[in-house]
């Protein structure tokens, strides 16, 4: 912070931002939550029978597992990054030479 | 003799394998498909409740997708603790790990949303600070005590748009590129919110403990002439911020 | 509290498990419901709305705390973490009631998320026993074991389950939670007499009653094989088979479950009110 002017630009936003008020439970309450309040939950229930969910041997080597046409992911077009590297999202600083479009 | 548990904990999570002998049906009938009631509870239990902790990467993939991927993971990583709330911790992984789904390279990250998503719904209450008297410039010596909830995610991806594709009604197509996300939750429910260039620089930073002054000098090293304001008000707005600590 | 020494503090009246769709009606009107139970490890997290929830209930209602992950049948040592989360859930709440399944669910660290099932053995008693001791005193308090719902019988079992659960109860000390869905279900499957497994009961160390419904299903030979589904409403059976254990019991503290396919609130509702009405027989 040695750019006295930049300092005071910054402080300015910062004594704007400063006005803002939290979110109160009420306001909240408009809000969706978007289903996370039910998942995870543990129960004592049993699964419905003898269905072949847990007894099918078919697929159970990843490699023998096929992806279906189905799923909103059919209806989006985003090409992998350029340079084909996976990229993870995590609390590490990422490099940004990302894909621009 | 009676299977030991160590037999039973084999056979039920590989269909393949024989019902252990010495259980039955009435009549000492062999139990048969009696076992599968058990290695059904396993595998379809497991399966709903990686439907409902990855909601978007459910839609995104579809019902058939998501069924057949959630019976490889549970047998690949069963849970490792009787909280199913946090179950699910590898599937980012396990779905980056998938040939099969490597044309879809935003999925692993969008599990990693959905992941904080439920992270930020359990995590500790904490008091928003009261900043009403605070000078700017006190702020910008100051580091922040941070919200447990608050969840911070970047990605390559435009992970913001793709879960508000896949949750919000008459929500845009996302368009291509990279997008950060902090998760809020200003009482109980945790929201994702798109930051700005610079943005998850400045709150990592700050995570890292850093003082907003330090915090914003590191954002402007990434992204140059970022403003710190609208951030500071996202994460008060968002209750994040729970107390200072002056570095003077 | 029931003046029979077991150990609760619920009263004798319908409850139902609670969940968080049901959060808004349960506190505006109650109607039948006194008193809710929950599944302990859903309120295990560091905080948010579901610890929320539970704390306005519990200044409403009497709770009961269920566990279903202890793995208290395990062949493993229990797991000591889940042992110290018990222990503070139990220690802030103070529920009326603390009960976990005569079953096992983890082994070699993996949690299986199911009640799984045991054979009724010497060993398996003294295992199981130390298992409740422990438990006991690292909770500090009593607690109710439940009886299982099989689907199968193990060829080494030398004990029935009522003997089984009653020498339990008679070497810890700990209660017992008689699950009459599950009586039902058992002996259909296994082919006894439900009426024979409540006779052969230790009712006087019952210090609740569960009810839920079950859906059919056959086994490789045609046989019925009755599955604990907790997804829809209690079965005329097993209603009559709780008029017949109460007709011996008593009153008792009887508790709706509906975990799958949980319908709204009035139907829930409507189910407590249906216990209401077989308690006042017995009452």
């Amino acid at each position: 912070m040695s750019n006295p002017v930049k300092t005071m630009t910054v402080a300015a936003s910062i004594a704007a931002a400063l006005t803002a008020h939290a979110t109160t439970a009420e306001a909240q309450a408009k809000e969706k939550c978007y289903g996370v309040s039910l998942a995870g939950e543990n129960d004592c229930a049993a699964g419905p029978g003898t269905t072949c969910a847990g007894t099918s041997t078919v697929d159970y080597q990843g490699n023998a597992w096929t992806l279906v046409d189905a799923g909103t992911c059919t209806d989006m077009t985003l090409p992998a990054a350029a340079d084909g590297t996976a990229r993870h999202g995590s609390l590490e600083p990422l490099d940004r030479d990302l894909p621009s479009a | 003799m009676s299977p030991d548990q160590t037999t039973f904990h084999a056979a039920l999570l590989d269909p393949e394998s024989a019902v252990p002998e010495g259980l039955s049906g009435p009549d000492n009938h062999p139990a048969g498909r009696r076992f599968d009631v058990y290695r059904n509870n396993v595998a379809v239990s497991l399966t709903e409740a990686l439907h409902t902790a990855f909601p978007t990467i459910a839609r995104l993939l579809g019902k058939q997708n998501m069924d057949g991927l959630a019976r490889l993971y549970l047998r690949a990583h069963p849970p490792q603790t009787p909280l199913m709330m946090h179950y699910g911790g590898a599937f980012p992984d396990f779905l980056a790990g998938m040939p099969q789904l490597a044309h879809l390279g935003y999925l692993p990250d969008i599990a990693r949303l959905d992941l904080a998503m439920r992270r930020a719904y359990h995590a500790a209450d904490a008091a928003p600070a009261d900043l009403s008297d605070i000078a700017p410039e006190t702020l910008l010596q100051s580091a922040l005590s941070l919200a447990p909830a608050m969840q911070l995610i970047r990605s390559a991806w435009p992970i913001h748009a793709i879960w508000r594709f896949n949750t919000e009604e008459g929500a845009p197509k996302p368009e291509p590129g990279p997008e950060d996300v902090v998760i809020l939750r200003p009482a109980y429910d945790p929201l994702p919110q798109r930051l700005p260039p610079g943005g998850a620089a400045f709150l990592q930073a700050l995570v890292d403990g850093a003082t907003v002054a330090a915090a914003h000098e590191t954002a402007c090293t990434e992204t140059p002439g970022f403003d710190p304001g609208p951030v500071l008000a996202l994460l008060i707005r968002g209750a994040a911020i729970t107390g200072l600590a002056n570095q003077d | 509290m029931l003046d029979t020494g077991h150990p609760t503090r619920l009263p004798a009246a319908p409850g139902v498990g609670f969940k968080p769709q049901h959060f808004a009606a349960i506190t505006e009107n109650p109607g039948a419901v006194r008193w809710i139970e929950i599944h302990a490890e859903n309120y295990m997290g560091d905080g948010g709305r579901p610890l929320a929830q539970l704390r306005a209930l519990a200044e409403r209602f009497p709770v009961s705390v269920h566990g279903v992950g202890l793995s208290i049948g395990g062949e493993g040592p229990l797991d000591p973490d889940h042992l110290a989360r018990l222990k503070h859930l139990v220690s802030w709440l103070d529920p009326a009631s603390f009960s976990e399944h005569l079953a096992w669910s983890t082994h070699d660290s993996h949690f299986l998320n199911d009640l799984l099932p045991l054979p009724y053995t010497k060993d398996t008693l003294t295992r199981v026993a130390a298992h409740i001791d422990q438990v006991q005193d690292n909770v500090g308090r009593p607690m109710l074991l439940e009886n299982p719902s099989s689907y199968l019988a193990f060829d080494d079992s030398t004990w029935s389950e009522p003997e089984f659960l009653a020498e339990l109860s008679k070497r810890t000390d700990c209660g017992l939670l008689l699950d009459i869905n599950n009586v039902f279900i058992s002996a259909t499957n296994l082919g006894f007499s439900p009426q024979g497994y409540i006779d052969a009961f230790p009712l006087d160390r019952v210090g609740e009653v569960h009810l839920g419904g079950h859906d059919e299903d056959h086994d490789d030979h045609g046989a019925p094989l009755l599955i604990d589904s907790h997804g829809r409403a209690v079965a005329d059976p097993v209603w009559a088979l709780l008029a017949y254990t109460l007709a011996r019991s008593g009153p008792r503290p009887l508790l709706i479950e509906w975990d799958t396919d949980v319908p709204d609130w009035p139907v829930l509702e409507a189910e407590a009110a249906r216990a209401a009405h077989a308690l006042v027989p017995a009452g």
